[in-house]
């Protein structure tokens, strides 16, 4: 059957893993607990909704008009007992998967910090049109459209917009969250294990949002050292200057780094966006890259 | 500034060969169609017995034909989408830039929920609630019809948008920042939002005139409890539609004032707040999933006792799951976006009240089983719709409460595991319920069935191509693929995507089924001919009358006994001799009067909507003044209503007795 096949697909590539690189597949501690919940309500749901079919299924068949041996019962309209039983078997599976929502939302909130002996590492993250900035403050560096974080630690970011909305997403480290012009959200993840893992906008935002995505190199703590090091020697300085450059619309940027910031950039970059109307945001979107025909 | 405002030749994409190519066919089929009525001398009768009409039968064909015709234009949008993500993988680009392939998607889900979803439910409503009542026409016959046509204005200022200027690129939900004029500064989403406000003042109105049928012009004893449940359905969806459109109007009117006089609702600079934009758009957008879905459980319903032979079951179990569902759809939208950043609190409250929707939802599944149960199911096309929408619509429900838990939601909101799972509730919970509707009341509406042979084939084409579609969507979701994606370098995806496109293939295949079901019924109406005007031996009043029935729907208003009141009367006839017709006294009947008021009003405001986009001021102020000056005309006509003979009426009944007789 097709949905004993969907489920074959759900529950294979949850266990194969490896090959999809997806939500199944998670390489830190919050996207693990999210994916046991999907499956957990899955489960739950399947118990339910599986029989239902067979048995729509099995009573239309059964009572099909050609059907001599099957009772036609014509006032069959009413039972109370069979109402009972209709309304509390939705209502108990929702009773258990509000539970699971409740613990889940508070358990898994996005500004929750992890529990951790290692101290977190800050990033604050700005989308762009149509790339990613982020900012290491308390390691002095910034990237753009690549994100290199250490194995073990928990990472804690904030994030705004310079102007459209967007949403910050690596789905095999943690779930996403919109980035606002004006306004900062809060997210934390970790990754458990080395490797590069596939970030994006998941929020639609203009002609340039389908290469609004990125990598995230998660390294073991000496590599990691390491690439401080050379992004130290590397590159740039980010300063209100080169803010302004880097803000400019443009698609499919090369990662690069930045070998220096100026303080209070990310706050800068928020305040920026929401003063009044001839300010430095108007003047960074020349009419020529968003006019339109 | 200038005479034309905007507008000017540049408006016209020549240099786009695919856009203007469509702009050509369509053209020439609008051309072709309005010559041959003109030559064939059609348009006396279309004028007289359609376009002015205010017969709710025929309004609620044209709101279907309307719906029809523009189901091709959304499902061209989608197959053109699937082709874009089946070839543009690596670094293809496939064959349509971003900057079309954003008009299109967003397009794709504008037409496909205001201009196809909703003509459906509210044609489908138009034709069969009076009739079911017992009444011979809505509260506001001429009010209908000015409905109606404003639906047909928005329907046409959003098919211009394909050949001048261009239309939004920032998906059907236009959210600020990205709608406002800082980000779209062309014509797109102006395009959008004046086709929405003039469409949505025709379905506030239509909302009004429904409920005020439904609770007010019932047949003589048909209290709240004897109404059929389609009624009951309809009655909480138009309650929900008085509620929730003004929210619409006054959303999207605050992104006008945003656009047009540099007010700042939304900005994200002097104060504005985005966000408050996306709450307004989701506190209609919520109830209106449910405006849309209601409807057709009663649908569902209707198609159910009557194929299995037995009254609904459970059915004020099914009344009060529908206006528990009409009261909790207020209740959950915040679980559009619990990306946002809220609070674990806010969160969790919003996610719990989704499911608990989820638990009326479920208990109408159980009462359609059980309506089942004891019966003699005939598997005419109805009910393979039915029982296709129930096998499906569990699964579409489950995906559903997974993403009313809010960290599943993290991680597949706005992903292709989204998309796949709103098609999942909307493709069988309204549009097969259309079909079954469609398929149900046809002969009622035209006077003989349709074809039963392509009627299955189309539902298997269907039933199976949805699935092929996008089942497949729902795993690329889980591999991360986010939506609205012109072009993606994880080559994983493709095959999964290619599977979609096959299965958008056997959709037409299933749309060219019913096309041909169509035409075949037509050509072979004598032998599918319904004399009795009960072709499926039904329990509700709408098979009481003729098929087609009159202008007057009832010769003589029913007087209603129980629930299910043409069953009822049906089994007394048995029994004792009914009357015979020729001792029938008929008197006079009073009808509304045709009016052109509708049409003409929807011609004024096609005007004022196309002369406010393009900012041609003067030409807004003719259009409006032009509405006024029709709403003028109408509020003094001298006689708003004919008399219908008594002989005419007794003539036409003792036709249908006789053609019953044999």
């Amino acid at each position: 059957m097709r949905y004993g096949l969907l489920a074959i697909v759900l529950i294979g590539t949850a266990t194969l893993g490896g090959c999809t690189e997806g939500v199944l597949d998670p390489k830190g501690p919050i996207a693990f607990a999210e994916r046991q919940i999907m499956l957990n309500a899955t489960g739950i749901m399947l118990a339910i909704v599986i029989p239902v079919v067979i048995a729509t299924l099995g009573v239309a068949f059964w009572f099909r008009s050609s059907n001599k041996r099957a009772r036609y019962q014509p006032n069959f309209a009413y039972s109370g007992r069979v109402e009972m039983l209709v309304w509390s078997i939705p209502l108990m599976t929702v009773i258990l998967v509000g539970g699971v929502a409740w613990i889940g939302a508070y358990d898994l909130d996005p500004p929750k910090p992890i529990v951790s002996s290692t101290k977190a590492l800050k990033v604050q993250v700005v989308s762009l049109d149509w790339k990613w900035l982020f900012i290491y403050p308390e390691l002095g560096v910034a990237s753009v459209n690549q994100l290199t974080i250490p194995v073990g630690t928990p990472v804690s970011f904030e994030l705004t917009s310079s102007g459209v909305m967007n949403s910050f997403f690596v789905p095999q480290l943690a779930g996403q969250i919109y980035t606002m012009a004006g306004m900062v959200t809060r997210l934390n993840m970790q990754a458990d294990y080395a490797g590069t893992y596939r970030g994006m906008s998941a929020n639609f935002s203009g002609d340039g949002f389908a290469d609004m995505h990125f990598n995230v190199d998660a390294l073991p703590p000496e590599l990691f050292a390491r690439w401080l090091d050379f992004a130290r020697g590397t590159g740039p300085v980010l300063d209100a200057q080169a803010y302004a450059g880097l803000v400019k619309p443009s698609e499919a940027v090369a990662p690069f780094t930045y070998r220096s910031i100026a303080s209070g950039l990310f706050t800068g970059i928020r305040l920026s966006t929401v003063q009044s109307n001839d300010d430095a945001m108007c003047r960074s979107y020349p009419t020529s890259k968003r006019a339109e025909k | 500034m200038t005479l034309l405002g905007k507008l000017d030749w540049s408006a016209i994409p020549l240099d786009q060969p695919i856009i203007m190519g469509t702009v050509g066919c369509m053209v020439l089929v609008i051309v072709s169609v309005l010559a041959w009525v003109t030559l064939k001398g059609h348009i006396p009768y279309l004028w007289r017995d359609w376009i002015t009409s205010v017969d709710h039968k025929r309004i609620g064909v044209m709101y279907l034909v309307l719906a029809l015709v523009m189901l091709l234009r959304g499902f061209a949008d989608a197959i053109m989408m699937r082709t874009q993500q089946a070839l543009a993988a690596g670094g293809a680009q496939g064959y349509l830039p971003p900057e079309h392939f954003d008009q299109i998607f967003s397009a794709h889900g504008t037409i496909m929920i205001f201009f196809v979803a909703m003509p459906l439910v509210i044609g489908l409503m138009n034709f069969a609630v009076p009739l079911q009542l017992g009444v011979r026409d809505v509260a506001f016959p001429t009010m209908n019809s000015i409905s109606f046509w404003l639906t047909a204005s928005g329907v046409l200022l959003t098919n211009v948008s394909l050949g001048i200027g261009e239309f939004a690129k920032t998906g059907w939900v236009a959210y600020p920042p990205l709608s406002e004029l800082q980000f779209s500064p062309g014509v797109g989403v102006d395009y959008y939002l004046w086709s929405l406000q003039i469409s949505g003042i025709g379905t506030l109105l239509s909302g009004v005139n429904f409920v005020t049928t439904i609770l007010k012009m019932r047949a003589p004893g048909m209290s709240y409890m004897r109404m059929p449940v389609f009624c009951w359905t309809a009655l909480a969806s138009n309650l929900l539609i008085v509620a929730a459109f003004p929210v619409l109007t006054a959303t999207l009117a605050m992104l006008l004032l945003d656009r047009y006089l540099g007010f700042h609702f939304f900005t994200v600079n002097a104060s504005g707040n985005p966000m408050m934009y996306v709450n307004l758009f989701w506190v209609w957008g919520h109830p209106e999933v449910y405006i849309l879905v209601l409807p057709a459980f009663g649908i569902y319903s209707e198609v159910s006792a009557t194929f299995s032979g037995k009254p609904l079951f459970g059915y004020r179990s099914m009344v009060g799951a529908t206006m528990a569902i009409c009261v909790l759809s207020y209740t959950v939208w915040l679980h559009h976006f619990f990306t946002m950043g809220a609070s674990a609190a806010i969160n969790a409250f919003f996610g719990i009240t989704s499911m608990i929707i989820a638990v009326p939802t479920g208990v109408k599944i159980f009462n359609w089983l059980f309506t089942m149960y004891g019966g003699r199911v005939r598997f005419s096309v109805p009910v393979l719709w039915t029982i296709g929408f129930m096998v499906a619509f569990v699964f579409g429900g489950l995906t559903g409460v997974l993403l009313a838990l809010p960290p599943v939601d993290w991680q597949v909101h706005n992903s292709l595991f989204l998309v796949a799972h709103f098609h999942h509730v909307i493709i069988p919970g309204v549009v097969f319920a259309a079909m079954a509707g469609y398929n149900y009341w046809f002969p009622k509406a035209f006077g003989f069935k349709l074809e039963e042979r392509w009627g299955t084939a189309a539902f298997w084409c269907w039933f199976i191509g949805f699935h092929l579609a996008f089942m497949p969507l729902y795993v690329v979701g889980l591999m991360g693929m986010t939506r609205r994606l012109q072009h993606y370098d994880v080559l994983a995806w493709r095959p999964w995507l290619l599977v979609a496109e096959a299965g958008a293939v056997m959709i037409l295949a299933g749309i060219i089924c019913q096309i041909v079901q169509l035409v075949m019924s037509i050509r072979h109406r004598k032998e599918l001919r319904d004399t009795t005007g009960d072709p499926w031996n039904g329990r509700t009043l709408e098979w009481s009358t003729a098929s087609p029935p009159p202008a007057w729907n009832f010769a003589v208003l029913p007087q209603v006994t129980g629930i299910d009141a043409f069953w009822k009367s049906k089994q007394r006839e048995r029994t004792q001799q009914a009357q015979s017709p020729k001792e029938r006294k008929f008197e006079p009947i009073e009808m509304p009067k045709n009016s052109a008021a509708g049409f003409v009003t929807a011609f004024f405001a096609v005007f004022t909507g196309f002369a406010l986009i393009w900012h041609i001021w003067w030409m807004a102020g003719a259009g409006a003044i032009g509405i006024f000056l029709t709403m003028l005309a109408f509020a003094f006509r001298d006689e708003e209503e004919i008399e219908v003979p008594a002989d005419q009426i007794a003539r036409f009944e003792q036709a249908h007795q006789a053609e019953v007789a044999v």
